[in-house]
């Protein structure tokens, strides 16, 4: 046919990729891709930080109350974590917005190793949050049990993943360009409400009636439950559930409503 | 001919529609589409190029009708990386480098082309490490096309190309195209540029409103629109007789000049020459633009409708 053959018949099929397309070379890509965006590093793992070093002074001074250090640190561990996720599910539906999600589909790429992905990469770089966050607090002299250590950061960056539900209903919400920012303001109140810097009982009465409310309360109690000990309380799952249900409902009502032309 | 009789179409569409709301996008298409075919779907926005391109590569459903690509549904072929495409949509990660992107999708493929050998092929190995935001839109639109060469696709679907590209960066990217074309795989372009069509297809089909009008090789289209005009210099003619000859469609006079439309062009100029008066004879072949315009456009509702009578005899005579 021609000097440089064609180099395959023509209805030859392709071999698919195992694993419907998850592969170390798509998550390294990813990853550099995340380290490559200064802010994400700044938000990601220098502002938990700069958070601990503000709030532990507070939190020192509440010890006398049984209000610990080591709970302020936990719960921050908690915002980093929660933050990796919700951006790690925001991405999915701004790179959809962009048209990434399209391109994507002209290859053999199963959603579901995209979002594998996706998740993979958030999990990794919040993983490496609570690492900074606890670094942190063992210079400051933070004093757990190993196990309680161990406990609580795997908790802490675990639980979090109900956060990525809330990433992907956020960025179908909003406009692609201003997505992150509103996102680090809402997890900031959130936060806050939530107990993760200072708990919940040190908080002004108004504020810890609606504290038990926020999706961030039943992470943060979670995270914190091999420090506290105690009875463990049902509810803190029932939040988390009940949160995760309503942030995959609302991402898929407003998956649907643009859905006409994928 | 090889072994290869009963080898599917590259692409089949039976009496596909789709519509988005009240709006008619596609409105009953047949096609059939060859291996090794050239093809350029023609037409003004709003023609239903597009969608008739999304329902190709599975990222539209017809509402009626059935779509084929190489004799599997769409989303199939697409799967097993038979099927390459450069969408006018389609996203690229602004913060990767064109090499990234590259490697990113070739990762997706089980046995992808090497990731030089695509940015050669693209003429883009030279940007490899720059970043997709840094790249012209020519740039982005040969990276698209290397990321659809990867698979080694049997049909590269082309979806406007070419849109809000210079000059140089339409010249680059199609020749990029031509190479590639001439190694035997089977092209299917939508664009609104006639010159494209012209230059790169070897088959125009012409769509105005969600239906062919036309179907057949540029200069057959061409035809189509009128057959050739003959004008000439003829004080004092006779409307009638001139509009009796055969073949003739229209006639207009302007001042001392006739300007006769007609598909018989030899069979006017004999008789201008021969039986009348006329000098300064001139024949024009019609170009594709005017077919295009008298086929595409609304108030050329009768060249359309007539058009589309023809389309169905061309069809048959081209294949």
């Amino acid at each position: 046919m021609s000097a440089k053959a064609p180099t395959r018949a023509p209805l030859e099929a392709r071999p698919a990729p195992p694993l419907g397309g998850f592969n170390l070379t798509f998550l390294a890509i990813e990853i550099r891709r995340l380290l490559r965006n200064r802010r994400t590093v700044v938000l990601q793992l220098v502002v938990p930080v700069m958070l601990f070093l503000l709030f532990r002074r507070r939190a020192a001074a509440l010890e006398a109350t049984g209000l610990t250090t080591a709970g302020t640190m936990i719960g921050i561990a908690v915002y980093g974590a929660m933050f990796a996720a919700t951006s790690g599910g925001a991405m999915v539906s701004v790179e959809r917005g962009l048209g990434w999600s399209r391109q994507l589909r002209l290859t053999p790429l199963r959603p579901a190793a995209y979002v594998s992905v996706k998740i993979a990469t958030a999990m990794l770089l919040g993983a490496v949050s609570v690492a900074v966050v606890y670094a942190a607090g063992a210079l400051d002299g933070v004093a757990m049990s190993l196990p309680t250590w161990a406990a609580t950061g795997i908790l802490a960056w675990a639980a979090s993943a109900v956060f990525a539900a809330f990433g992907l209903f956020m960025g179908y919400l909003l406009p692609a360009e201003n997505v992150m920012q509103v996102i680090g303001l809402v997890l900031g109140v959130l936060g806050v409400l939530g107990g993760l810097f200072l708990p919940v009982d040190s908080l002004p009465p108004a504020m810890q009636a609606i504290a038990r409310y926020m999706p961030t309360y039943g992470v943060a109690e979670v995270a914190r439950f091999p420090l506290v000990g105690g009875a463990f309380d049902p509810t803190w799952l029932v939040s988390m559930v009940g949160w995760t249900a309503a942030f995959v409902g609302g991402a898929m009502l407003l998956f649907r409503r643009d859905t006409r032309r994928v | 001919m090889s072994a290869a009789q009963a080898a599917p179409a590259a692409v089949e569409l039976q009496s596909v529609s789709r519509s988005f709301g009240a709006v008619r996008a596609v409105d009953g298409i047949d096609l059939r589409l060859e291996l090794g075919e050239i093809a350029a779907l023609l037409g003004p926005n709003g023609a239903g190029k597009t969608t008739t391109m999304d329902m190709i590569l599975g990222l539209g459903r017809p509402d009626r009708g059935t779509v084929s690509v190489l004799g599997m549904p769409p989303a199939a072929a697409v799967s097993r990386g038979l099927v390459g495409a450069v969408l006018q949509t389609g996203g690229l990660l602004k913060d990767l480098t064109v090499r990234e992107t590259v490697r990113l999708t070739a990762s997706l493929y089980g046995e992808p082309r090497p990731v030089e050998e695509v940015l050669e092929r693209a003429g883009i190995a030279q940007i490899g490490g720059r970043l997709v935001r840094n790249c012209s839109g020519g740039e982005q639109q040969r990276l698209r096309f290397a990321l659809a060469l990867l698979p080694d696709p049997a049909l590269m679907a082309l979806d406007e190309p070419t849109a809000g590209m210079d000059v140089e960066g339409r010249r680059d990217f199609w020749s990029a195209i031509r190479r590639d074309a001439e190694r035997g795989r089977t092209v299917l372009f939508a664009t609104h540029y006639l010159e494209e069509a012209d230059a790169y297809a070897d088959r125009v089909i012409l769509l105005r409103q969600g239906r062919i009008v036309a179907d057949g090789t540029a200069a057959e289209v061409r035809s189509l629109s009128a057959g050739r005009s003959v004008q000439a210099t003829l004080p004092g003619a006779d409307r009638a007789t001139l509009a009796g000859l055969p073949g003739v469609r229209s006639v207009e006079l302007r001042g001392d000049r006739v300007l006769i439309q007609t598909m018989d062009s030899d069979a006017v100029a004999r008789f201008l020459l021969t039986a009348t008066a006329a000098r300064d004879v001139e024949i024009a072949t019609h170009n594709l633009e005017d077919a295009f315009l008298a086929l595409t456009s609304d108030d050329g509702a009768s060249a359309a409708a007539q058009g589309a009578v023809e389309a169905p005899a061309l069809e048959a005579s081209a294949r």
